[in-house]
């Protein structure tokens, strides 16, 4: 069975921790990052778990500031 | 298969607007305006009109949206943007006009222009941010602001006997006879966010058409204003705003 499998990039220098990926993702999949920032002091977001992305794009949709990108591609099994 | 293989150029599906600039938005964490400006750059890249649309500034937080959306924008004084749409759209037929405004804009200081261009049926489109509260200058009341909602200039809640009842712009721009599309949405979820699009696009198409004006009001979350949040701040908007400012297409000939 062909499986549909996804990946997504984040632009964490962009990126404001504002959550709303983390609750938009119906897997749970994304976190933010405990103790790091970047250039602007902002925690930001990062996936904790890549392997069962679906590429469903609730997550970049929701971004107010367009931080991510998604890919998705169909798995031959 | 590794993720180095699913990120390729082929396989993308979504991202941000090429329509939006690199520049780094200064909205609050969890702002609604970004996902406003991200609906309005796919929805004019998806129309082929990014030569030929003309946008309105206003006066608060979106005063800067000039930066971020690759299009020609103008600047209005405070509430005076509908009046600037006239004379564009009036000037360049051919060309998208719309306004983009806060409710502090456009219900408060801009009330008499809005009610006059959406009765004159001005073939412009007018997306209204409606958050209850005036974002930029420190989260005070706005003639939307809910009754019993706490703002700085109301601390003890909205009182009907001292400040009024909260103005409905929406569903009054729909008893307009100029008005040709008059819809309230809401960008929260992913859903809403579908749903506020095809709105956006439609309002455009009307006014491109000649139909009439065209109001979409998008219900938002003001975290910082409202103290909570941004995840906060969209619950207490869903139990909140929505009772009171019921979302759904008002008006739609």
């Amino acid at each position: 069975m062909s499986k549909i499998r996804g990946a997504i990039v984040i632009d964490t220098n962009r990126c404001k921790g504002c959550a709303l990926c983390v609750e938009a993702c119906p897997f749970d999949l994304l976190e933010i990052t405990p103790k790091k920032v970047n250039h602007k002091g902002y925690t930001y977001v990062q996936q904790k778990d890549w392997e069962r992305c679906t590429g469903c794009t609730s997550c970049a949709v929701v971004c107010p500031d367009g931080c991510i990108s998604v890919y998705r591609k169909k798995e031959e099994a | 298969m590794t993720k180095e293989e699913i990120i390729q150029p082929e396989n993308l599906v979504y991202a941000k607007p090429t329509l939006m600039n690199e520049v780094g938005m200064h909205y609050c964490p969890g702002c609604s305006h970004g996902v406003v400006h991200k609906l309005i750059a796919e929805i004019i890249e998806e129309m082929g009109m990014e030569e030929k649309t003309i946008a309105i500034c206003p006066v608060g937080c979106a005063v800067f949206a000039y930066r971020y959306i690759d299009v020609d924008w103008l600047e209005a004084a405070h509430g005076r943007a509908p009046a600037l749409a006239t004379a564009c759209k009036r000037m360049w037929q051919d060309r998208l006009v719309f306004t983009y405004q806060g409710d502090g804009d456009l219900a408060c200081i801009g009330a008499c222009e809005t009610i006059h261009a959406l009765n004159r049926g001005e073939k412009i489109t007018i997306i209204f941010i409606n958050n209850a509260i005036y974002g930029m200058t420190g989260g005070q009341m706005a003639p939307t602001t809910l009754l019993g909602m706490k703002t700085s200039t109301c601390p003890y809640g909205r009182t009907p006997e001292l400040h009024g009842y909260p103005l409905n712009m929406t569903d009054m721009a729909a008893t307009l006879e100029g008005t040709a599309f008059v819809s309230r949405q809401s960008v929260h979820t992913v859903a809403a966010i579908r749903k506020a699009k095809k709105a956006i696009r439609h309002a455009f198409e009307n006014s491109m058409n000649g139909k009439g004006s065209n109001l979409v009001e998008i219900v938002s979350s003001c975290n910082s204003g409202w103290k909570a949040s941004p995840v906060k701040a969209n619950e207490w908007m869903e139990e909140n705003m929505f009772k009171y400012y019921h979302l759904g297409d008002l008006k739609d000939i």
